[in-house]
């Protein structure tokens, strides 16, 4: 598939707004800006990467989509609800950086990846066998079912993060949140997971927002040209209709179906 | 040697208050260690002991007054944490030295404090009365509640307290919650182990269990059960040789530790 000219794309038209960034800026007190009247748009099944050197914003950014910081000026929406608003978290899935996790949590990957059912679970309500499958089946999709008793602890990064991607899944999000995923994975394994994101864009009705400073994997992926520039933050992007064709006859088995 | 003491139902009472500590200590203990605050039980029972010296001066149960001044401590040290962002332990030293000089201008300026100091500090196996025990069952009786009923919400924030809150969770509300819990527990059993060594009550099970169990669910049982070897274990030494109670419960404690590790070597080898 060729990659389409960005500036053809008519960006607000027929796709749903997943996140919609409105003239946004973020500063701490009396700081330069971090982030400075930023405008930008997910746009449904879209793959975003988003590059940026340390200190240009990433983190600020992903915490204000994620609700956990407010915007100084501008507005953010998740599916268009200002984010205030927002509550449909579980259509979010969210993979952490890999040095975020406790390496020594003592749980088991099938405890980790259920974890993902607890924010919407209501209090004394237990998994029921449904989940429980849900649970075996979003292992297996992604090759780690015999891992599923093992300690987090005790497993490569490659497999926790996989564990965690089980876990962002488990909820069949419409969005995924990748916050620098490859990080401290060797580089076999960091080319296998991104094989794997990049098929789940193509296969599932997924979109993906995925922070990296991995370039040339993004630029393998994304095109060399960043779509929109701001400070220095890029961002690179997939459409959908890129893969068109291929999307008709894949939504007949869309992660729905598959879990 | 005096194996009589299971006779007095003073050294009954303190078993049996024991087997709960044994139970509510890891229990809180698990959330405590796994959120990097192990330290915090030191400064929750500094400030504690401060307020039940507050409390035989003006005669109020000191109980209560210990209870009331861990709880404003631990207050005091979220303010503080967020005050120093990345300092989280600058808080928890402030406060524990704070507890300590509060105490000891308290304990110097009456008379006749002697020997409920000892106490206090290293633990008594003849301390309880009967409010004493009332008030340490519904304590049990709150976190056993608590740990249940959100069993799912303490997993999250746990594990990773910033994706908890993005899937809705009230996680400042939790982390109250934990900390207001830990005060409890930490000034219920300052009585029977004493505030110099509290702290290792609520870690010391808990990292015992960090080393060989099989799951977060495993983790919890195990260091009940280290908790109650080490409890059960260590007060039954003591009232019989007439040992500090503290004293033995973590040294027994420790000991268990070195067996799990030496455990866990044998079974990866």
């Amino acid at each position: 598939m060729m990659m389409t000219e960005p500036s053809k794309y008519n960006r607000d038209a027929c796709h749903e707004c997943i996140i919609s960034i409105e003239d946004v800026s973020f500063y701490y007190e009396n700081k330069t800006p971090v982030i400075q009247n930023l405008d930008f748009k997910v746009l449904e099944r879209d793959f975003v990467g988003l590059i940026g050197s340390n200190g240009a914003g990433k983190s600020t950014l992903l915490k204000m989509i994620a609700g956990l910081i407010k915007p100084v000026q501008g507005e953010i929406k998740l599916f268009d609800q200002p984010i205030s608003d927002f509550k449909d978290w579980e259509r979010i899935g969210y993979v952490p950086q890999k040095n975020a996790m406790n390496p020594f949590f003592p749980a088991t990957v099938k405890e980790i990846v259920l974890s993902g059912l607890y924010g919407k679970k209501k209090m004394f309500k237990r998994i029921t066998k449904k989940e429980m499958q849900k649970c075996d089946d979003s292992l297996q999709a992604l090759g780690i079912e015999q891992l599923a008793n093992r300690r987090i602890g005790n497993l490569s990064g490659g497999q926790q993060q996989r564990a965690f991607l089980a876990r962002a899944l488990i909820n069949n999000p419409d969005l995924l949140i990748l916050d620098e995923p490859m990080v401290g994975i060797d580089a076999e394994t960091q080319e296998s997971f991104f094989h794997m994101i990049r098929h789940m864009h193509r296969q599932h009705n997924i979109t993906f927002l995925m922070v990296s400073h991995d370039v040339e994997m993004m630029h393998s992926y994304l095109g060399t040209e960043p779509i929109h520039t701001a400070g220095k933050l890029k961002f690179y992007v997939k459409h959908s209709h890129d893969f068109e064709d291929c999307v008709e006859t894949d939504l007949t088995h869309s992660l729905k179906g598959f879990f | 040697m005096d194996l009589d003491i299971f006779l007095f139902p003073f050294f009954q009472k303190t078993l049996f208050v024991g087997f709960l500590i044994g139970i509510i200590a890891p229990l809180i203990g698990v959330f405590i260690v796994l959120r990097r605050l192990s330290m915090i039980g030191d400064a929750l029972s500094h400030v504690s002991i401060a307020g039940v010296a507050l409390g035989f001066i003006i005669e109020v149960y000191p109980l209560a007054l210990g209870i009331a001044f861990a709880l404003i401590a631990s207050f005091a040290i979220e303010k503080l944490r967020k005050a120093y962002p990345s300092y989280a332990e600058l808080s928890i030293a402030i406060i524990m030295s704070g507890g300590i000089a509060f105490a000891s201008v308290l304990f110097t300026s009456g008379k006749g404090f002697n020997i409920n100091v000892q106490d206090y500090l290293f633990g008594s196996i003849v301390a309880l009365d009967t409010a004493d025990i009332w008030i340490v069952l519904t304590v049990t009786l709150l976190v056993i509640a608590f740990v249940f009923i959100s069993y799912k919400e303490l997993f999250l924030v746990t594990l990773d307290e910033d994706a908890a809150s993005v899937s809705g969770l009230p996680t400042r509300l939790f982390n109250i919650l934990i900390t207001t819990l830990t005060a409890l527990v930490i000034s219920v059993i300052i009585k029977i182990v004493g505030a110099l060594l509290v702290s290792a009550l609520i870690t010391i099970p808990v990292a015992c269990s960090l080393v060989i169990a099989k799951s977060f669910r495993h983790t919890m049982w195990m260091a009940v059960i280290f908790s109650e070897i080490a409890v059960m274990g260590g007060l039954m030494v003591a009232g019989i040789w007439n040992f500090a109670p503290g004293g033995t419960v973590v040294l027994l404690s420790i000991a268990l530790l070195m067996l799990s590790f030496l455990f866990s070597r044998s079974k990866a080898s």
